[in-house]
């Protein structure tokens, strides 16, 4: 626990410190194993916000909405109804009335005060173990501009959520995608970027071109994608906060595409299609020095870096069909690791280290499945007509995708799923959407 | 067939305000439809050899592949066959070769498929006479089908390659 609210710390910028607290900091019995499985979720409340000041109730009320939306967004929470409330949250420096909160049943108590000025919002926001009559870590205070208030909810959020299941949180993050919009004939596509839960959507090309598999640079500043501007597929780096967009330099051959970086954000692994065969290369981005990294007749595509930089998987149908291997980051001896019926294409290590996800086709139907670096341990989360495409929350602990309808109407849309196989549920986007990358916690 | 001669045939066209089948203007480009009366080519039209109309749809402007195949069917290299007299009579023609792949499968993998089939169909045409210089690939995965519906009857279609011709550079 001590760990967690370490690396919070050090990881926030918005300015945040300790709140002076009476109750010293304890690990109190409130604890959702996640990996267990849960059935009943932990039942909580959090009050609207105390404000300051009158022009702060609103923005009181939303940031406990909001981190209410995220906490039950997992399926390991349940929000219990203000109107079950028996005592009102009024002063933030008031003890709480443990009885009051014990008797409905709130196990976890989320209180927060928050102030407005001159354009700055100043929350600061408790977390009560209600059954121990004790605070579950130290209070914390965040501020940041007004229009900031979101990541300052889903902050709050994430600090609850590690507190109570001992993993990193998620909320503060955002996703890059291929927004799509007409006919299955004719789709537009452009780049959209989000937060997680689908608000504050921006995009970031236009559809003139068909774009491709945005992916977020480890800083989450940069995202790479292949786009058609030139008439072929080739990469683009695009910086987010400038909007402004280059090709890679240096790209041979007819087509270059499937980008990611490496962790430490300077390398890109990618594939290049000469004469109609696909292998992968690596790309130092500041000197556009490249190195070959596979050499084989078959398709060698979609590769990802292990999070220590030292590996990649991949996928080649160098077997007679598409499946999963895992190889050295500089190129050499690749080793299968998936044996399962059907095919095996577009693996993502997990952030964690431990898992590979990856998109499965066995007779005329898509899976989005996990299974361990080795290959054991496999575990198909979902199924539909065309699921694809997983991409990793931060945590490691839920997984992003896209699911595709059958037929002349079919639509693409975003789904995410924990890699237990629980809570799979829609995520909101504005038309359809396709190819998530999930960001690093933010910041 | 320099531009200046397919300048004065397209106005001799619109001059005499012919009949021809649709071509290569495509479905309701206001020149009516139905053959000739006379039976006489119209320059342009699908029954004109040298006319791009003639190549999309009396050669055939695309082959077909089995499912996750980029093999060339016996009838696909008999169309590829046409195509390459084709474009060894009519010399100042460049293509584009586009792949393309159906929704059965990931995106990455689809772009690499449907660049195996336009090369597969480019090898075959520079086999049979075609100067590699006057042929590019370009593949759309699964980006861009032709037919939307999800079974096999689309998918069929939906796995080809397209000879796109252009004007050349060499003229």
């Amino acid at each position: 626990m001590k760990r967690y609210m370490l690396s919070l710390l050090i990881g926030a910028s918005l300015f945040f410190t300790n709140v002076s607290s009476q109750v010293a900091a304890q690990n109190g019995p409130l604890r959702i194993e996640i990996t267990d499985g849960v059935i009943e979720p932990l039942p909580f409340a959090v009050p609207d916000f105390v404000p300051a000041s009158g022009e702060a109730a609103q923005v009181g009320r939303d940031i406990a909405r909001v981190i209410a939306s995220d906490l039950t967004g997992t399926g390991l929470f349940r929000e219990l109804p203000s109107s079950a409330y028996i005592s009102q949250v009024r002063d933030f420096v008031a003890p709480v009335q443990y009885a009051d909160w014990k008797a409905i049943n709130a196990q976890a108590l989320i209180t927060g005060s928050v102030s407005v000025s001159g354009g700055q919002v100043t929350v600061q926001f408790r977390v009560y173990d209600v059954f121990s009559d004790a605070e579950l870590g130290n209070g914390l205070q965040f501020s940041g501009s007004a229009s900031g208030w979101r990541r300052m909810a889903h902050k709050v959020a994430d600090a609850v959520y590690a507190r109570i299941t001992g993993e990193g949180g998620y909320f503060d993050s955002r996703v890059v995608f291929v927004s799509e919009s007409g006919p299955k004939d004719n789709r537009l596509k452009r780049l959209a970027i989000m937060d997680y839960d689908g608000a504050n959507v921006q995009y970031l090309t236009d559809s003139a071109s068909i774009v491709l598999a945005p992916r977020f640079s480890p800083s989450g500043d940069r995202v790479l994608y292949t786009s058609y501007e030139s008439g072929s597929p080739r990469i683009y780096v695009l910086d987010i906060g400038q909007v402004q967009r280059r090709v890679l330099q240096q790209q041979e051959g007819t087509m270059s595409f499937a980008p990611r970086f490496a962790p430490n954000g300077k390398t890109v692994v990618f594939s290049i299609e000469k004469g109609g065969n696909t292998d992968i290369y690596a790309m130092d981005i500041a000197s556009g020095q490249t190195s070959q990294l596979t050499n084989a007749p078959s398709i060698e595509t979609a590769p990802s870096f292990s999070p220590d930089g030292s590996q990649i998987v991949f996928e080649s149908d160098r077997s007679g069909g598409q499946q999963i291997y895992i190889m050295p980051a500089g190129g050499g001896e690749a080793r299968r690791i998936s044996f399962g019926q059907g095919r095996y294409g577009t693996p993502v290590w997990s952030p964690r280290g431990d898992m590979i996800a990856f998109t499965k086709q066995n007779q005329g139907r898509f899976y989005i499945g996990v299974m361990r670096t080795d290959g054991s341990e496999e575990r198909l989360l979902t199924a539909s007509f065309l699921d694809e495409g997983p991409t990793w929350a931060p945590n490691g602990r839920v997984i992003m995708f896209a699911r595709e309808t059958q037929g002349a109407q079919g639509r693409s849309s975003l789904y995410s799923v924990d890699i237990t196989g629980r809570n799979l549920k829609p995520v909101p986007t504005p038309d359809g959407a396709s190819d998530p990358d999930w960001s690093p916690l933010q910041n | 067939m320099s531009t200046l001669t397919k300048f004065l045939m397209i106005g001799a066209l619109i001059a005499v305000s012919a009949c021809t089948n649709a071509g290569r203007f495509g479905k309701g480009d206001g020149y009516g439809s139905g053959s000739g009366a006379s039976g006489a080519i119209v320059p342009g039209s699908a029954n004109d050899p040298s006319s791009t109309a003639y190549f999309n749809q009396t050669i055939g402007d695309r082959v077909h592949f089995l499912i996750d195949q980029s093999s060339l069917t016996p009838e696909a290299q008999q169309i590829l066959n046409g195509q390459a007299d084709w474009l060894s009579r009519n010399g100042d023609y460049v293509a584009v070769i586009e792949g393309h792949a159906d929704e059965q499968g990931t995106r990455e993998y689809n772009l690499a498929l449907g660049a195996r089939r336009a090369n597969a169909a480019r090898e075959y045409l520079i086999s049979r006479g075609v100067a590699p210089n006057r042929l590019k690939t370009v593949s759309y995965g699964k980006e861009r089908p032709i037919e939307i519906c999800s079974n096999e009857a689309c998918y069929a279609k939906n796995r080809r390659a397209v000879t796109v011709l252009a004007a050349g550079l060499t003229s």
